[in-house]
């Protein structure tokens, strides 16, 4: 049994909140079932470019050229993708470029998919072994939070930062389930 | 066989440059640029092989109102051909991607890429719903592209076919840092920096 913690927080608007708040210009996204309210908050926001990718790799490369014309980035992906931005990582540690990264997690808290564990358990230690600096998002109240200061310290340090949300806040429970979302 | 040679076709783009982007991908491009003069407003990316394309993205997104260019390799276009897709969704009419064909990976041996075998380039960007995709393999081509990616309304892609040599490296700075903060100051001003 997966249920997710019964959500004391609407975490999707939460975050969208945070980063209308924060500045944020462009998003970036490979679609995750854990991200699709936030997603739909995105390309309903006028004020953000939210832009559909093909794998999240393009994301930092769109992240670095919307930073060097003047807008903040974030990207939204799960846990998976963050194995397809490996090297590209490096091109934002080089220059330096800050980065938001929110991750939905797969592979972890009864996953029920064994084809997803491998990326997700080693998700934290890659975005480490990159420069990335990891924080995690446990229940759906501390998400929002974790973002708004990810975020901070990605743009005031200029650095990537990344927020894996708990697989325990999805709670993706089976095909069944996870088809009928 | 095209008789266009990389050098002169590049800096047939970036002269008199007026106030261009351009975004260089790793490789023999971004000696090209180099070449043609180091300038504040060309980012050369030393790494990130596949992502040049979709930083001019970025770029043309933050900025509708400059013209920017992304000059790139053949095997660096190949890496990263999903992104024509995603430029296609987007369709910025501020960006050009422009690839200087010479159909081989040059900076590993010269060893041939897909393009040498027929993969059209051209045709996917034109497929993906780029405004305008050419292929260009004559000198005549070159001053309308020039004015496509000076003037016209994109996104905009071309294939530009050249003859396959090693030419003379030429050296733009190398610290990421450097080459990211001379671009912001240059574009948006002393401020940047407190971004």
């Amino acid at each position: 049994m997966n249920a997710p913690l019964p959500a004391a927080v609407d975490w999707p608007l939460a975050v969208h909140q945070a980063l209308s708040r924060l500045g944020f210009g462009v998003i970036g996204y490979v679609p995750d079932a854990g991200h699709k309210r936030l997603i739909e908050l995105c390309h309903g926001d006028a004020r953000l470019r939210t832009v559909v990718l093909s794998t999240e790799e393009e994301g930092i490369g769109l992240a670095t050229g919307a930073w060097l014309g003047g807008a903040k980035t974030a990207l939204l992906m799960q846990s998976s993708g963050v194995g397809n931005i490996v090297n590209a990582l490096g091109v934002v540690r080089e220059c330096r470029i800050p980065l938001l990264l929110v991750v939905t997690m797969r592979g972890e808290y009864g996953e029920f998919n064994p084809w997803q564990v491998p990326m997700g358990q080693a998700t934290p230690e890659v975005l480490r072994a990159m420069g990335v600096l990891v924080q995690r998002a446990d229940t759906a109240d501390e998400v929002a939070v974790q973002v708004d200061a990810a975020a901070r310290i990605a743009f005031g340090g200029y650095a990537a930062a990344a927020v894996l949300i708990s697989q325990r806040v999805i709670g993706i429970k089976s095909f069944q389930e996870q088809a009928a979302q | 066989m095209s008789a266009l040679r990389r050098r002169e076709v590049v800096r047939a783009l970036l002269v008199n440059r007026g106030d261009l982007l351009v975004v260089a991908g790793l490789g023999s491009t971004a000696w090209d640029c180099a070449a043609t003069g180091d300038h504040p407003l060309t980012f050369p990316m030393w790494g990130g092989m596949g992502c040049a394309a979709v930083t001019g993205l970025g770029l043309a997104l933050a900025q509708p109102a400059r013209r920017v260019l992304v000059v790139t390799g053949d095997g660096e276009m190949l890496m990263g051909l999903g992104s024509l897709a995603t430029i296609g969704v987007q369709r910025p009419a501020n960006l050009s991607v422009v690839v200087i064909d010479n159909e081989r990976y040059g900076e590993t041996g010269m060893q041939k890429t897909h393009t040498a075998h027929g993969v059209d380039l051209a045709a996917m960007a034109r497929a993906a719903g780029f405004a305008s995709a050419v292929l260009v393999r004559e000198a005549s081509a070159i001053e309308s592209l020039r004015q496509a990616v000076h003037h016209g309304a994109g996104p905009h892609f071309a294939q530009v076919k050249v003859v396959a040599e090693k030419e003379a490296i030429t050296l733009p700075p190398r610290e990421g840092t450097l080459l990211k903060n001379r671009f912001r100051e240059a574009l948006l001003g002393a401020s940047a920096s407190l971004q």
